[in-house]
């Protein structure tokens, strides 16, 4: 290219007042800049999550002791209601695919938005409405059936909290699929013409991924949602068994979607985990298509597996095998994620840096939490601890050590991207320590609770299992207490840490090639795609590709 | 220090322009959401089948269907989206009087559709509440004229833009096509509603 081309393309980007920053107040606003939605969704994801969290502070506290001493039982069981739907609905979806997705994947395929940059406003907006009316019913005395809102019960208690209950689920629900199609229209029409699809961020992948099984899932339940809002407020009886209707018709709209979710929330993680690993442990991701592929493999399965939440829901003997099967075939995919994360790091120069600590934590509670999904995803054993504390203590590993872990290890990597400041690491290794020993202290136990059968969701149980129950209680502290260096370091570091480089991590993805943080259109010209992601170690070889290039 | 060399971009004019352009994004933006869409209408297929599965009569006593009105409606509907076509194919001739004649025929006949389904509800002499089938009947041809109102309003805010900022031509008319297929998506609804709640309810 000659000097005088390249200065053209210079003069016309100034005119589109480039470099230009956001103000405070840009944040507050109905802005259609992908980054800007991308924090306002990693933000309000994250105050779910402290509220969320302490109605989780609470319930533990009163599951302390057996008798129902600290909370009332309705309190308890609408406190149980909203810490399982925040945590869901309004913290982890929100904030891996609303908060990261939003802020990264432009920034990863070379494109300078999103492609429909106001209904990616729009999808998030729909988000705060949702949290009010979750809070809200509380006035009207919570909804209290549970996150998977079952009919009858859902029925028959507190009718407005729990009508108000599926209006924020759907309104989430809109959101999710609105921001699924600006999703996939992006990364597969906005992609810059020079990145090859075996040259697209492992995390672009794990999102299409997440994107399509939204908008196939989320309708779904949409549907049941409005059944159930008809029955409890129009007179119907679609899951009126003494009318004509059926109960588990419900169940199976329910887990068409909400199995689909566990996916939902953890592809994106899976993909944070493939970028932040091969960075900080400084090689190339060992098995780059099989990664890839595997995403988009659990994406169809997992539309497959749904029945295996209803294995005491009086299913046929066929059913329960074929979806057994089916489950465990989940792990296959899942596995060969797992195996090449290992093999990434093995022999790789790891630092231990904040983001490697969480990622690696995320590995060792995901295999936890993932052999005892193949032990409850088998029918016989499901039938023995089925709405035992066992299942709960799987899902916070898989939940809390999976995805949350996967944030934190997101936040730590992209921080200086996102703030133009770097976090403070020893603040960083305090929480990882203090939250690593909380989790396993605080869901380890509840497998041998499950196994000696103490049922879940109640605020009474035998004194049998007050011992156990004590070490949770005392690990749930230890996790409350691990978000305040979290916060204290995000909040201080964004304001005053130190200035990051445009590369601190020396990673070769494209949202490293803008400035930190980066400007109003990411980039002044489009970059061109040279070489792979994580083609680390390669460097004499692409270098003197790109001067051949440039000559 | 190398790594940040091999970070470097390299500077292309085709790549800068090509962003620009993306002629097809709302269109595909459309289907992604129709398949969505169609989704949540599976939803509602499914519960509805498995209802019937479960029932001795179907549809119960005192509640049996209309076919009369619905059979006309049908054929308005499904012939709407014939005349829709040919409004799609007179812009692309650059006819915009023409495209302006089939687009408001079909509003008319959208239009003349959900009066017949106002006319129905109105005469069946059963209601929401009934039974079972009754709360099958009334929410899935009720959610789908929603979608039939709205491609409505689709319709008549391109007839709108048209007469108002003399919108569309030959080389731009996507939004033309974009109320073209919604409406196609709601016919092709209706017909899978009509052969679930009508056809079937004869066997």
């Amino acid at each position: 290219m000659t000097q005088l081309e390249t200065s053209q393309i210079t003069t016309v980007v100034t005119e589109h007042e480039l470099h230009q920053r956001w103000k405070w107040y840009d944040y507050f606003t109905f802005n259609i800049d992908h980054k800007v939605i991308g924090i306002q969704y990693l933000v309000t994801a994250f105050v779910f999550y402290l509220i969320g969290g302490l109605m989780a502070m609470a319930i533990r506290i009163e599951l302390n002791t057996p008798d129902a001493d600290f909370l009332d039982p309705n309190l308890y069981n609408a406190f149980m209601t909203n810490h399982g739907t925040l945590m869901i609905f309004m913290w982890i979806v929100p904030a891996a695919i609303g908060g990261f997705g939003n802020f990264l994947v432009p920034l990863m395929v070379g494109a300078r938005d999103m492609a429909f940059p106001k209904l990616n406003a729009i999808a998030f907006w729909l988000n705060p409405p949702a949290g009010a009316l979750l809070l809200g019913s509380f006035f009207f005395g919570g909804s209290q059936s549970g996150w998977t809102a079952y009919p009858p019960l859902s029925l028959i208690t507190a009718n407005t909290a729990q009508t108000m209950w599926i209006l924020a689920i759907v309104l989430v629900g809109t959101s999710s699929i609105l921001g699924a199609l600006n999703f996939v229209v992006t990364i597969l029409k906005m992609k810059v013409p020079s990145m090859q699809w075996t040259q697209m961020p492992l995390f672009c992948w794990a999102i299409l991924a997440t994107s399509v099984l939204a908008l196939l899932s989320t309708p779904v339940l949409a549907a049941g949602l409005v059944l159930l809002l008809f029955d409890i407020n129009f007179g119907t009886s679609f899951f009126k068994p003494d009318a004509g209707g059926n109960v588990v018709l419900y169940q199976h709209l329910f887990w068409f979607y909400s199995h689909p979710a566990v996916y939902l929330m953890i592809l994106p993680i899976f993909g944070i985990m493939s970028e932040v690993i091969p960075v900080h442990a400084r090689k190339p991701i060992f098995g780059y298509k099989a990664i890839a592929y595997s995403s988009l493999a659990i994406c169809v399965i997992g539309l497959f597996v749904w029945v295996h939440h209803m294995f005491t829901s009086g299913t046929p003997p066929w059913m329960r095998m074929f979806f057994t099967i089916s489950t465990l075939i989940v792990a296959v995919p899942t596995g060969v994620k797992i195996f090449g994360w290992v093999a990434t790091l093995w022999g790789g120069k790891i630092r231990f840096t904040s983001a490697m600590l969480f990622a690696i934590g995320l590995l060792s509670m995901f295999v936890v939490g993932g052999l005892g999904g193949v032990t409850l995803g088998t029918a016989p054993f499901d039938l023995h601890v089925h709405d035992t504390y066992y299942v709960v203590g799987h899902f916070h590993y898989v939940l809390f050590g999976g995805s949350v872990f996967g944030i934190y290890a997101g936040i730590y990597h992209w921080f200086p991207k996102i703030t133009g400041r770097m976090m403070n690491e020893t603040w960083g290794r305090v929480h990882f320590a203090l939250t690593f020993v909380g989790t396993h202290l605080t869901f380890l136990p509840m497998h041998q609770l499950g196994l000696q059968g103490m049922p879940r969701r109640v605020a009474m149980y035998d004194p049998q299992f007050a011992g156990i129950n004590h070490i949770c209680t005392i690990g749930a502290i230890v996790l409350g207490i691990s978000v305040l260096p979290f916060f204290f370091n995000a909040i201080w570091s964004w304001l005053y840490g130190p200035k990051a480089a445009d590369n601190p991590w020396d990673a070769l993805t494209l949202e490293w090639t803008t400035s930190s943080p980066p400007a109003i259109e990411n980039w002044e010209v489009l970059p061109v795609v040279t070489h792979g992601p994580y083609d680390y170690g390669r460097t004499v070889e692409v270098n003197q590709t790109v001067q051949t290039a440039s000559i | 220090m190398q790594d940040s060399t091999l970070n470097a971009p390299e500077i292309s004019l085709s790549s800068a322009a090509s962003h620009e352009e993306h002629p097809d994004l709302r269109v595909f933006g459309l289907l992604t959401f129709l398949v969505s869409e169609s989704l949540m209408f599976g939803g509602f297929f499914a519960s509805y089948l498995v209802l019937r599965g479960a029932a001795a009569v179907w549809p119960p006593e005192g509640t049996e269907v209309e076919l009369l009105v619905p059979t006309i409606n049908t054929v308005i509907l499904v012939s709407s989206s014939f005349v829709i076509h040919l409004g799609d194919t007179a812009i692309k001739k650059n006819n915009v009087a023409g495209m302006r004649l089939w687009y408001g025929i079909t509003a008319l006949m959208g239009a003349i559709f959900l009066a017949g389904q106002a006319y129905e509800y109105l005469t069946l002499g059963y209601g929401l509440t009934t039974n079972v089938f009754a709360n099958c009947f009334y929410l899935m041809t009720g959610f789908h004229g929603l979608h039939v109102f709205i491609g409505l309003l689709l319709i008549l805010g391109v007839l709108w833009r048209s007469r108002r900022f003399g919108h569309y031509s030959a080389t731009k008319h996507t939004g033309i096509e974009m109320a073209e297929i919604y409406w196609h998506f709601v016919d092709i609804i209706w017909i899978i509603l009509f052969s679930l709640l009508y056809i079937l309810t004869l066997f």
